[in-house]
């Protein structure tokens, strides 16, 4: 019988080192997609960053002084000038000859909402930054409150429903057509359930000397109402149903899509989570709300051609292999 | 070598010899100029910066401190409504001990709408932790820039510079520029000790818990009193190389043992000095010009009030419902001393009102006669008002 240790593949990517930009000890909730998707971008943009954060759970989670999870310079401002601090550390940069990229780190409502202004500035100025939202679509540091990025009839503590209301009553912003209306090179959405796809879209941010942007949906399971473990899978339903679609946008146009092969019904995605348990009631409303959320789906797959043969895409790598970051 | 030079093209030719790497600014009436003049440097090939013009005064001071973060010398200017709209940035620089200069070209603050010169701005943001220093004219503006960098990268404390709207900016003044090499001996090349670097990262602007949070803000307080020091040294090191110094943290003009004064801040008291010279007796009251208002040198100003029985101030703002805000805390300064002097508080040329050579006749006049004049807006036309507003 052999005295030889059992090695096992499997520990062994485990234990391979990494060089993330967010590691261990940080206070995020468990499954939180926000967290997930900070490490993603920082271990495919590599050391030679500096990160500008907006105020929001990422950066309330990550640094309580005297610690700090970044191993990357960081800082943060405010809630509202991620973008703004992002241009002024490039414009340094710049004028000190450092070829440094500059990653700007916003949650939807820094970016949608608060930030919205300082974020298109810095778009129209053509600042070499990559601007990544992270996208949990609500209020979450807060306590979850509504935001423009909140899906139609979401509910939240500033959308709930009751006798007169199913929740948020207006339509998600639609950030990223948006953001590419700017004309700048490159304008993406990812979903933490496709890791590398994610990573494969920072590197090609990280590669241009411009200003991109990269939105990726991040389950919220306190915000969204399930169970931690089940971030990955709900994020995927996201994509598979048409509700987020992940899409490429080169100087405005569109570029490549993740193709859905056979896209599932909205409801597959709704029923997992509690902010749209309302709509389940046997009420002639709620079924009306499932039908525009249904539409939604079916205008983007329409608009931005999801509909396709090619595998769905992001596949190769699996939920299996988020743990080790793809 | 003496230019007549417009306040703000001064200005502009000012910051651009302290080699700041990064200029972000919005334009305002009436700092407008200052950024137009720098733009035209730029453009010109005169001074080698990264000029960004950005779309609010919130995003001029949050790009000025994304840069001085990331080490380099940066700059701002702004006025009225975008000091407004860019405090929770000033605060935020401040309480980060960020290094950089702001030109505060002063001027009232909306509603109802002015464009004209008082210092509500400033004023407004005095608890921002900025240090705060006031101009008397052009020269001493031009000067206290290439200063207050040194200042600022001395102590790791923002300095705003605060001129007088249009009464300075706009105002065409014979002005010694002083020679590029002359400014790099006195404003040495700086390297921020706590720079955002890949080779050694740093977080900067943590969440920071109630046990904390009390010395983050105790030590602010103890360097922005260390600053006192360093504004002093600034100044007298500056008079050496170049022959001009401006009092340090503030200007006594008149006889030694007077017991009268008039303290003011700003180009005011040149107004105030002229028209002293016209009344009788009007070279027995000295003039005050409050150069630091942040920190407030208290010590300095106590030694300086010592023996004087009254003191009339005069601001060109006020904290509506309290009154005169230099006034109260020069009173509260004071009152350590045996005998304090009386300290009277007077605004007067809010929003752009002319200040006449006569005011400082009637500042004397009303603390001659006994009125009430713990605060009094000294220039305020009663008969324009409705008989319950009065």
């Amino acid at each position: 019988m052999s005295t030889a240790p059992e090695i096992r593949i499997e520990d062994l990517r485990r234990r391979q080192p990494r060089n993330s930009g967010l590691i261990s000890g940080h206070r995020a909730c468990l499954g939180c997609g926000e967290a997930l998707a900070a490490r993603l971008v920082t271990e495919a943009a590599g050391p030679d960053v500096a990160i500008t954060n907006a105020t929001g759970c990422l950066e309330v989670f990550s640094t309580a002084w005297p610690e700090s999870a970044w191993t990357r310079p960081w800082i943060h401002s405010l809630f509202e000038n991620s973008g703004a601090i992002a241009a002024g550390v490039e414009a340094a940069y710049k004028a000190q000859g450092r070829s440094t990229k500059v990653l700007a780190f916003g949650g939807d409502g820094g970016t949608f909402d608060i930030g919205f202004q300082a974020l298109s500035g810095m778009l129209e100025r053509g600042h070499n930054v990559l601007y990544v939202c992270y996208d949990n679509e609500a209020y979450m540091n807060t306590g979850i409150q509504r935001s423009s990025s909140t899906p139609h009839a979401a509910m939240t503590t500033t959308s709930p429903p009751g006798r007169e209301r199913m929740g948020k009553r207006h339509l998600k912003k639609d950030i990223i057509s948006i953001v590419a209306a700017h004309h700048i090179p490159y304008a993406a959405t990812a979903s933490v359930a496709y890791p590398a796809d994610i990573k494969n879209k920072v590197r090609r941010a990280m590669a241009i000397d411009g200003p991109t942007f990269l939105q990726i949906h991040a389950p919220c399971p306190l915000g969204w109402g399930h169970e931690g473990d089940q971030s990955i899978e709900v994020a995927r339903l996201a994509v598979l149903t048409g509700l987020f679609p992940v899409v490429e946008l080169e100087r405005g146009g569109i570029g490549s899509v993740l193709q859905l092969r056979e896209p599932l019904p909205v409801n597959e995605y709704l029923k997992r989570q509690n902010r749209f348990r309302h709509l389940f009631r046997n009420d002639a409303r709620a079924t009306q709300e499932l039908e525009h959320l249904q539409a939604i789906a079916n205008h983007n797959i329409e608009f931005y051609g999801l509909r396709g043969d090619r595998p769905a895409a992001g596949d190769a790598c699996g939920a299996d292999t988020v743990r080790r970051g793809g | 070598m003496l230019q007549a030079l417009e306040g703000s093209q001064a200005l502009a030719k000012a910051v651009a010899l302290c080699r700041p790497q990064v200029v972000a600014a919005y334009p305002i009436t009436p700092q407008t100029h200052i950024v137009e003049n720098i733009a035209k440097l730029v453009a010109d090939g005169e001074f080698r910066c990264e000029l960004v013009s950005v779309e609010s005064e919130f995003s001029a001071a949050s790009v000025a401190l994304g840069a001085a973060a990331a080490g380099s010398r940066a700059y701002t200017a702004s006025a009225s409504q975008g000091i407004l709209l860019m405090s929770e940035v000033l605060f935020n620089i401040a309480g980060l001990r960020v290094p950089m200069v702001l030109t505060c070209a002063n001027r009232a603050v909306s509603g109802p709408l002015s464009i004209w010169n008082d210092q509500q701005d400033s004023m407004a943001v005095r608890d921002s932790g900025w240090i705060q220093l006031y101009c008397g004219d052009n020269q001493e503006a031009v000067d206290t820039t290439i200063q207050a960098y040194r200042i600022a990268e001395r102590t790791e404390v923002p300095v705003m510079v605060c001129v007088d709207g249009f009464v300075l900016t706009h105002t065409l003044e014979p002005i010694d520029m002083p020679e590029q090499s002359l400014v790099d001996q006195y404003l040495p090349p700086y390297a921020f000790s706590r720079a955002l670097n890949p080779a050694q990262p740093i977080s900067i602007g943590t969440l920071v818990s109630p046990d904390f949070f009390t010395e983050a803000r105790h030590s602010h307080h103890a360097a922005m009193i260390k600053a006192l020091a360093e504004i002093e040294s600034a100044d007298t090191d500056w008079q050496e190389v170049s022959g001009r110094g401006w009092g340090g943290l503030f200007e006594v003009q008149g006889p030694e043992d007077a017991d009268t004064a008039l303290l003011t801040l700003g180009s005011t008291a040149g107004t105030l000095a002229d028209g002293l010279a016209q009344i009788p007796g009007g070279d027995r009251v000295k003039v005050i010009r409050l150069r630091c208002f942040r920190p407030f040198p208290v010590e300095a100003l106590q030694r300086a009030c010592a023996g004087l029985k009254r003191i009339g101030v005069i601001e060109r703002a006020l904290s509506p419902g309290q009154g005169g805000i230099v006034a109260t805390e020069l009173r509260d300064a004071l009152e350590e001393l045996d005998n304090p002097p009386k300290v009277h508080g007077f605004a007067a040329g809010l929003g752009g009102r002319d200040i006449p050579l006569t005011i400082a006749a009637e500042a004397l006049r009303r603390m001659d006669s006994g009125e009430a004049t713990r605060f009094a807006i000294i220039d305020v036309e009663l008969d324009k008002l409705p008989p319950e507003d009065r």
